[in-house]
């Protein structure tokens, strides 16, 4: 559903220090599975998770996404798709401190002009189906880091995007927080949803869970391993 | 349209939420804001009021004021010259005025000492100014003395005290009866200071003038409709004095805001980030962006004007008063009527929201284009 | 040269105006020259930040303009007392020969403003910007004519000489002080009329049947904007020429400032916003319609095109709505 072909990516074009994150990336993302892109710091994976999820564009190469090509679409429309398409979970959870948790989850929402009350609404159900619904007024300053990334999910979610990317989930917490947040995963991979990580986390790398490992070196894919064996 | 409207709504309450969050920030730039407004609607509204009292005053004065010149010099209209004057079409009416100043070394003040025309005045009796009344504490019934330039002294009986409205002019009067006027300044007999003429159709008064000196060569009417165009370009004038000295404010107060707007703390910057990174476009941020900006302006504009219209209409302009008036010793204590002008307001909103935005225009967009990526690359 | 706040908040209005498109120009002729949606280096994604920024800065600029006409009439109104025979502001401005002109650059100045933000609008919502290059030229085109409105106003403004007594000679009419016209010539009321309701009904229905047509014709759309512009100086005329007249009860006063002052109670906004709306909206109805050709726009421009031709048509129907009902409430007769 989600390909890439030829896919550079420059940094600093021009000058001395120039310097090519991607160099020539060709994938294909499967729908409603999750998928890992591996390797070490400097390999390109978090630069390879932003052009996916549309996030930057790539200095060359296509992207399509659902056979349409977007990869020469401006920010303007760019973002547009990539709100009703991605939600994104960060490493740093990445959520507004003074804000309550609730208020957090229904921001995606802003820009698409959905009225408040139905955003409120769509956002309690999210709450609720994480058992987070007791936090939904507490400011996120003050959530448990497992409650934050609960609440990061929930945002991610909010606009019932068919593909979720995340960057290094599993970072900021400790083992059984981890196999939780993998749990949810595969909740919203079997309801259908295409997962994106990124991790070096032998956990999340290594779990059942996972469909698909890509690894990257110095900007360039070296591997692709299909990890579980039952594809139907 | 709906969508539109929420996503305004949507924004809009997250830029106030965001304001509230950052009360120190939001508020210093706040109090330099409201101040700037403050003060320069301070002194329009002042001279605004200023100008509108000149106005109001000359409305009841004669159309032209006709003076006998000497050697360029005002001089004394001679006895013979109201009749020379004789029947001009167009003139209702005709007088010879006598006026003129005294200093009362007392006070080392001076007032102006005039014959009523409009009043009958019993002899040795006069009508004072409210400046008088204060300052020399006099009040109806009581007597005061003036020594005359001949050095004899005078002694008077205040018959009444003007009324404090428009006392901008009436502050230092002292009105009575002509046979008192010619006797305390030794004025020769059938002289007259100026004359005064009313003409009832404006459209009249510059031919009258011109026949005016046809009739008498060595005199300089001066018509009403000059007097308040000088006064109003005076007070434009001062107004914009002000103004060149208050730029250099509105420059400061411009890098205030260009600072402030670039300044964004890490903690903004991040969130700027996080929105751009789940799905909010450029243009969102700077739609929320400008609400802000909005926000803020229409809270300082209004705390600021209200601010100044209560210091000029209520505390009588009292932190800068020196600055626009002082021409006089005796400080006229005048109750302005409070007045506000479009043309004012719509002035002010350039000197104070313009550079505002301005000055935000760059640091917004620098900040609205933040890259999404950039929240995965810290 | 009158030193007055009023006219410095002009002059800097003009001046930053100016400062932001000649700023901006530079920028724009980098974006004609290495503009390549298709490609995604770091130029181009710069150049594409940069848009937002013109965007904003044209967007100031628009606003400006209608600010600094209302601030130009009403001072050269205020200003009026300080001119021998000027009764309100058109005697203000014909205290010199920039007077006029200045305000017309202003106004050309808003309207080019207005049309710009409208290509804009559209350029904006199709995926490959297609009109990008255009936009950019047409902005390299606006920094002369802001140029030429601030030299005007500046113009204006430094030869004005306010008549006030001077101490050393006589008063003023000794010397040959000339009187300034204080009236603006105008058409006779019954050819006005004709002419104000013939043109403007003109325009209405035109709108209205590109509108009804999706916009899809070019020629309607051209007929729109031109019919537009006639409209605009036909309303324009005709405020001159009756409307003015009903307003003020008086069967010489041909102000068309006059009607925005308290003592008629603001009756002006109530003909000049929906007019100026209409114009400009019709005008860019005519504008965008140029576009429908180009393969990105088929949809998108003539949607475009027709909403803003329903807002003209809509505003000139207020306009005249409003209009009639001033002459009928009017106690002027001027026609039998």
């Amino acid at each position: 559903m989600l390909e890439l072909a030829n896919i550079r990516k420059v940094f600093n074009q021009g000058q001395h220090n120039e310097y090519w994150a991607l160099k020539g990336i060709d994938l294909d993302i499967p729908p409603a599975r999750v998928s890992v892109l591996k390797g070490p710091s400097g390999s390109g994976k978090t630069t390879l998770l932003t052009i996916l999820g549309c996030l930057a564009r790539p200095t060359e190469g296509r992207v399509r996404l659902n056979g349409e090509d977007i990869s020469g679409l401006p920010e303007r429309f760019l973002t547009e798709i990539r709100r009703r398409t991605f939600g994104f979970i960060f490493q740093q959870f990445n959520l507004i401190r003074g804000l309550s948790a609730i208020e957090n989850i229904i921001l995606p929402g802003y820009p698409g002009g959905t009225p408040r009350a139905q955003l409120l609404a769509r956002a309690e159900t999210l709450l609720a189906d994480l058992q987070l619904a007791h936090r939904r007024d507490a400011k996120v300053e003050w959530l448990s880091g497992g409650e934050q990334q609960r609440v990061a999910i929930c945002r991610a979610l909010l606009n019932d995007p068919q593909i979720l990317v995340a960057d290094e989930p599993t970072a900021n917490l400790d083992s059984k927080l981890s196999t939780e947040f993998l749990a949810i995963l595969r909740r919203l991979a079997e309801a259908g949803r295409t997962v994106i990580l990124t991790s070096h986390d032998p956990l999340v790398v290594e779990s059942e869970v996972v469909d698909r490992v890509y690894s990257l070196r110095d900007g360039q894919l070296v591997e692709v391993v299909d990890t579980r064996r039952a594809w139907p | 349209m709906k969508p539109w409207i929420e996503r305004q709504r949507h924004l809009i309450d997250f830029t106030a939420q965001s304001l509230a969050r950052r009360k120190g920030k939001s508020l210093g730039l706040l109090v330099v804001y409201t101040l700037l407004v403050f003060v320069l609607a301070s002194v329009a509204l002042y001279t605004h009021a200023l100008r509108n009292e000149a106005t109001r005053v000359l409305a009841g004065t004669p159309e032209i004021v006709l003076q006998r010149l000497i050697a360029g010099r005002h001089d004394l209209v001679p006895p013979g010259y109201i009749e020379k004057i004789g029947r001009i079409r167009g003139v209702q009416k005709i007088e010879g005025r006598l006026w003129g100043y005294y200093y009362d070394s007392v006070l080392k003040a001076n007032y102006t000492f005039m014959v009523a025309t409009d009043r009958e005045i019993a002899p040795g009796e006069i009508v004072v100014g409210p400046a008088l009344e204060r300052t020399r504490e006099l009040s109806a019934g009581n007597g005061v003395s003036f020594r005359a330039y001949t050095g004899e002294l005078h002694t008077f009986i205040v018959a009444e005290v003007l009324a404090h409205e428009s006392e901008l002019v009436s502050a230092d009067l002292v009105l009575m009866n002509a046979a008192d006027f010619r006797r305390f300044f030794a004025y020769p007999a059938g002289h007259h200071t100026d004359i005064a003429l009313w003409v009832a159709n404006p459209l009249e008064v510059r031919n009258v003038g011109v026949k005016l000196l046809d009739a008498l060569p060595d005199s300089r009417p001066i018509l009403r409709e000059e007097v308040l165009r000088t006064y109003a370009s005076i007070f434009d004038w001062r107004e914009g004095m002000m103004l060149a000295l208050l730029s250099a404010a509105i420059l400061a107060f411009g890098i205030f805001a260009w600072e402030k707007a670039a300044g964004l703390s890490a903690e903004e910057k991040r969130e700027i980030g996080i929105l751009k990174a789940i799905g909010w476009e450029t243009g969102d941020v700077i739609a929320m962006k400008f609400w802000e900006g909005f926000l803020v302006s229409l809270l300082a504009f209004l705390v600021g004007y209200v601010a100044a219209y209560v210091h000029v209409f209520h505390f009588e302009f009292a932190l800068f008063a020196p600055v626009l008036k002082g021409w006089a010793v005796l400080y006229p204590s005048f109750a302005l009527t409070p007045q506000i002008d479009g043309l004012q307001v719509a002035t002010l909103f350039v000197f104070t929201v313009l550079p505002y935005t301005a000055a935000t225009l760059v640091p917004i967009w620098r900040a609205a284009t933040t890259d999404p990526d950039t929240v995965m690359r810290s | 040269m009158i030193f007055q706040p009023a006219i410095i908040a002009l002059l800097l209005a003009a001046g930053l105006s100016l400062a932001m498109l000649a700023v901006a120009s530079p920028f724009a002729l980098q974006l004609i020259r290495h503009w390549d949606l298709g490609s995604g280096s770091e130029r181009q994604l710069r150049l594409e930040r940069l848009t937002y920024l013109f965007s904003m800065m044209v967007a100031l600029v628009c606003g400006l303009q209608v600010l600094s006409t209302l601030l130009f009439v009403f001072n050269a109104d205020k200003m009026s007392v300080m001119f021998v025979g000027a009764m309100c502001a058109v005697g203000a401005l014909n205290a010199n020969v920039y007077g006029f002109p200045a305000l017309y650059a202003q106004l050309v100045a808003f309207f080019f403003a207005a049309t710009w933000l409208a290509i804009n609008r559209l350029d904006n919502q199709a995926r490959d910007y297609p009109l990008t290059r255009l936009k950019y030229r047409l902005l390299l085109a606006y920094a002369p004519l802001a140029a030429a409105v601030l030299y005007l106003q500046f113009n204006y403004f430094i030869r004005l000489e306010a008549d006030v007594i001077t101490s050393c000679c006589g008063s003023l009419f000794s010397e040959e002080a000339d009187t300034v016209a204080s009236e603006v010539s105008a058409l006779a009321p019954a050819r006005a009329m004709s002419v104000f309701y013939a043109m403007l009904g003109g325009a209405i229905l035109l709108a209205v049947w590109h509108w009804k047509g999706a916009g899809r014709g070019l020629w309607s759309g051209l007929a729109v904007g031109t019919a537009s512009v006639a409209a605009f100086f036909a309303a324009l005329a005709g405020v001159v020429a009756f409307v003015s007249l009903y307003i003020y009860e008086h069967p010489n006063h041909h102000c068309p400032f006059c009607i925005l002052k308290p003592e008629y109670g603001y009756q002006g906004y109530l003909l000049y916003l929906p007019l100026f709306a209409a114009a400009a909206a019709g005008l860019a109805a005519g504008v965008l319609s140029l576009f429908g050709g180009r393969p990105n726009l088929a949809t998108l421009a003539p949607q475009a095109s027709a909403r803003l031709a329903g807002i003209a048509a809509a505003g000139f129907a207020l306009f005249v709505l409003g209009a009639s009902v001033m002459v009928l409430r009017s106690n002027l007769i001027l026609i039998e």
